[in-house]
């Protein structure tokens, strides 16, 4: 039986052959032929010769999370043959260089061995030994198109597209690619019966990912200054900011930058330099991730008692050092959340697409002037690097940007005394000024903690309680303006609440458990403090699952600290080994509880409802 | 401790500038330090320094870190937006504030242990940042709110209070600086007002980043026979190599010196800069030889004070980036937003 537009395909190459741009053709090439795809690249850290990972699921019903299994694998790296070929599924395909015999012990009776003579067709070709590796690549790039049946003038178009402005390397790229594609046609069965075909299923969408989403959403928002340092998975976010910049925000008659960017020394500065622009009244923002936001939690406890806006952006990663730092994770929740010494609290915002990526990209800029204060975008490495499908990005002219509460000469005017932190409206926010604002009125000094609701400094115990509970006030304030959670519900007794990358299998792990006779409601938090909206669902459900990335389900404990439950009305459905959560993961872990606990499922319930 | 603000009463003879303003309009809050503390002494010099320029006083953006220097922006320009941020960390606050706004005067004080021990990294990459500013180290070789402790800018050999010796050898910031690109580098002495007060008003108007290490004694860890920042060490072991006078654009330039000794520098704002050389054979364009000049005499256990290097041309952090001459934080919309015809073609390239 064929299938069309539903399988995983992975390829496994050695970090720095070049694979990286051969087997983002290949996505791409399906993403043209309107087949939504999803693409997953699991890295080491490291510049050349470790293992890396690329995989693409292809599905025509737009499932793109992870789901576990391997369709076709394309194994092109010795050193992990053999694990490669295990994680391949039953009536699966290994496509793989036979130019050398398959050593007996690697092979598996259940599965298709695709052999392509790589290194053999590209060595009387390519006498370039450098080139020769390269081209690997493009040889089963070109065999892949016959045996997925993939539009070869797309492929060839793309390739063209690819090496612009250096034309000289079309035409052996071409060759290569019609090497390994007339092998195939020529010795193997082709098409597969796993095979693409041309389809509608992608419609207006774009592939993007979230880092770049998330910078033009900064450029739209008006970001003026970005301060950053060096991290994976962060680093795209700053150097897509750069890039975007230099086409968008670059005086058309002048030439002069409406933009400001700094690569700091280290995380710190890259925060202090966001405050001290965002106290002088600029909308600035950083990205980092785990490690850059210990580093930058001083000055984010700063930020929140001395209440300047700043923006950042965490591409979570799994833990400390190097190795698994480039492996995805939701892991810095709490963190973020209660970033440095004394009562702290921060807002965070959790995107789940490129598209939201861009919205959270400038709302956020919003937030923080609206709020007075730091906030936290809860990004991974997952959404942040690699191509996602996403609707296409819009934007309301008629927006303008929520500076907040920023006094001008004119209203300094007519105050009659400028007091900083006092509560005119009665949200815990109170106005600010800028530096240079006005001769006489509206200077202030900004400090930490340790001044009344006029600036003035004071010590007295009586003001620093009331200033900490005007900032609890701004926290409910904060409460009413994070984004909404997306709920579906349909009155069920069961929930599973997820947020930013889950959402990703999670359709698909419904779907599945629904066939299970396991029916959810569902919630995606966007935004903590967690809205009413968020109470409500809780408090509606019987049955609660949480599924998110991390060991210690961080964002169970926010839940059960910020709306005070009962940690046993949560379970927990947890992934943490370094990819992203897959669908097969929160099926049978929602399963297991059904079946552990002997829930009635929904044809039992039906039973005793009739 | 409380806040105390200074009466706002004016002697009549007080002299009033161009914008119809006396020193006293320059002044902050009534400061908190130790009487005799070198740093008031520093807070008056800026004080003397902006007053005598005429500059606006609510058009300074001050910064600081912590430690007892960094509280006295308090102390001047109290019409001023003023920050005590993070320790060790003012200059990165420094920068994005400077990036915010490019018309305002940006004023940051830090100490030595704000700035050559946990601030190193941020002095440093500053320094390199070339932000247009004035930074001022109010150095007294201590950590005076802790009390007591030895700071990275502390001689080898001097002592304690109570007769401790340091250990280490001293950081000294003016080499750091002169290595890593500051256009305008001084030394001066909290206890000499005349050579200071003309370093600051230079140092303002230079346009890139100037800084000035102002030896000041702490009277109350650092003040005794065995310190080398003692106001008797200094006193008796400093000298200048080149004084700097600033001359407003429309006062005329009465005294003549010898040309050989003496240089005028054009300032930004139309006045002139004149370098007046103590020590004959000091080039104060010289980075070199000026790093060669003030490391000898510091191995002689000499302090070299005045304007020891100026670059007039140096480009500053905005230069460097092409940043528009608007102040970034003043663009609105209309200037930042690309708007969703754009945002149709960026679609188009991910497709």
């Amino acid at each position: 039986m064929t299938t069309y537009n539903d399988f995983v395909i992975r390829f496994a190459n050695v970090n720095g052959s070049g694979s990286a741009s051969a087997n983002g053709m290949f996505a791409k090439a399906l993403f043209r032929m309107g087949i939504p795809v999803a693409t997953r690249n699991i890295f080491p850290s490291n510049i050349e010769g470790l293992p890396t990972w690329f995989e693409v699921r292809v599905s025509e019903r737009g499932y793109l999370g992870r789901r576990e299994g391997i369709d076709i694998m394309v194994a092109m790296n010795a050193e992990t043959f053999e694990e490669d070929i295990a994680s391949i599924v039953p009536g699966g395909y290994l496509v793989y260089d036979n130019s050398k015999e398959l050593r007996p012990n690697f092979r598996r009776d259940d599965i298709n061995l695709v052999g392509i003579p790589i290194s053999q067709l590209v060595l009387p070709e390519f006498p370039n030994p450098k080139h020769r590796a390269l081209f690997k690549n493009i040889v089963y790039l070109g065999a892949l198109s016959a045996l997925l049946n993939i539009d070869f003038d797309i492929i060839k178009g793309m390739v063209s597209a690819q090496f612009k402005g250096k034309d000289e390397l079309i035409a052996p790229n071409i060759h290569a690619m019609e090497l390994g594609r007339s092998y195939a046609r020529e010795y193997l069965e082709c098409p597969l019966p796993i095979q693409v075909r041309h389809s509608d299923a992608v419609g207006d969408r774009i592939m993007i990912d979230g880092n770049a989403a998330a910078a033009i959403g900064a450029i739209y928002g008006g970001a003026t200054v970005c301060a950053w340092y060096p991290i994976t998975p962060s680093t795209s976010l700053a150097e897509a900011f750069e890039q975007h910049c230099a086409r968008l925000r670059v005086d058309p008659e002048t030439g002069e930058r409406r933009y400001a960017i700094i690569q700091a020394e280290d995380e710190l500065a890259a925060m202090g330099i966001v405050i001290g622009a965002g106290w002088n009244g600029a909308r600035s923002f950083t990205a980092t991730s785990g490690p850059g936001v210990s580093l930058m939690t001083e000055f984010l406890g700063l930020a929140y008692f001395a209440e300047i806006p700043a923006v950042l952006w965490d591409i979570q990663r799994a833990g400390p050092s190097t190795g698994m730092p480039t492996r995805t994770q939701q892991g810095d929740l709490v963190s973020s959340a209660f970033a440095s010494h004394g009562d702290t609290r921060h807002p965070l915002m959790f995107p789940s697409t490129p598209r939201e990526c861009f919205e959270f990209g400038a709302d956020a800029l919003d937030l923080a002037d609206r709020l007075q204060t730091p906030i936290i975008v809860m990004s991974d490495l997952e959404l942040g690097m690699n191509d996602n499908l996403s609707e296409p990005f819009t934007w309301d002219d008629s927006r303008r940007y929520d500076r907040g509460k920023v006094l001008t000469e004119e209203d300094l005017d007519d105050v009659e005394r400028f007091s900083r932190y006092l509560d005119v409206d009665g949200d815990g926010v109170g106005y600010r000024t800028l530096p240079g604002t006005h001769a006489e009125k509206g200077a202030f000094f900004t400090r930490g903690t340790s001044r009344d609701e006029h600036a003035t400094y004071t010590e007295q115990p009586e003001h620093y309680i009331k200033n900490m509970d005007r900032l609890l006030l701004k926290w409910a304030t904060a409460r009413q303006l994070v984004p909404k959670a997306e709920i579906e519900a349909h009155g069920r007794r069961a929930g599973i609440l997820y947020y930013g990358t889950t959402a990703a299998p999670m359709q698909e792990a419904l779907d599945r458990l629904a066939e299970d006779g396991v029916q959810l409601d569902t919630m995606r938090i966007r935004g903590f403090p967690f809205g009413n909206e968020v109470r409500e669902f809780i408090d509606s459900h019987e049955i609660l699952f949480l599924a998110e990335q991390n060991r210690d389900a961080q964002m169970k404990s926010l839940l059960v600290n910020d709306l005070e439950l009962d940690p046993a009305s949560i379970i927990p459905v947890l992934y943490y080994g370094g990819f992203s959560i897959s669908a097969d993961t929160i099926h049978q872990q929602v399963l297991d509880y059904y079946v552990g606990n002997n829930l009635p499922r929904l044809d039992e319930v039906w039973e005793v409802s009739s | 401790m409380t806040f105390v603000a200074k009466p706002r009463t004016h002697h009549p003879l007080l002299q009033v500038n161009d914008l119809g303003l006396t020193r006293r309009d320059y002044e902050g809050s009534v400061s908190t330090l130790c009487a005799g503390c070198g740093h008031d002494s520093v807070s008056a010099a800026v004080v003397q320094a902006c007053a005598e320029l005429a500059l606006p006083p609510h058009k300074f953006a001050k910064v600081s870190g912590i430690g007892c220097s960094s509280k006295t922006p308090s102390y001047f320009l109290g019409n001023s937006h003023g920050f005590n941020s993070v320790h060790g960390r003012m200059p990165s606050v420094a920068t994005g504030a400077n990036l915010a706004n490019r018309e305002l005067y940006c004023i940051g004080v830090s100490g030595d242990g704000d700035s050559a021990s946990i601030g190193i990294g941020q002095f440093a990459h500053i320094v390199r940042r070339r932000i247009n500013m004035l930074y001022l180290v109010d150095n007294n070789g201590t950590y005076g709110l802790t009390k007591g402790q030895f700071s990275a800018t502390n001689d080898r050999g001097s002592t304690s209070k109570k007769g401790v010796p340091n250990l280490y050898e001293p950081i000294d910031m003016i080499s750091m600086a002169l290595q890593i690109g500051a256009s305008f580098v001084a030394r001066s002495f909290s206890g000499d007002k005349r050579q200071l007060v003309p370093l600051i008003k230079a140092g303002l108007l230079h346009e890139g980043f100037a800084f000035i290490d102002v030896i000041s004694p702490c009277v109350a860890f650092n003040n005794h026979n065995g310190s080398t920042k003692s106001y008797d060490y200094i006193r008796a072991h400093s000298g200048s190599v080149v004084d700097a006078d600033l001359i407003a654009p429309h006062d005329e330039i009465t005294v003549d010196y010898d040309p050989g000794a003496s240089e005028d520098v054009d300032m930004p704002d139309g006045s002139t800069l004149r370098l007046r050389k103590l020590a004959h054979d000091y080039n104060p364009h010289d980075r070199v030889a000026a790093l060669h000049y003030v490391q000898r005499a510091q191995e002689e256990g000499e302090f070299v004070t005045g304007l020891l290097y100026v670059d007039p041309t140096a480009s500053d952090c905005h230069e460097i980036l092409g940043t528009t001459q608007t102040p970034l934080n003043a663009l609105g919309e209309d200037e930042l937003c690309p708007g969703n015809a754009a945002l149709e073609g960026v679609n188009a390239s991910f497709r």
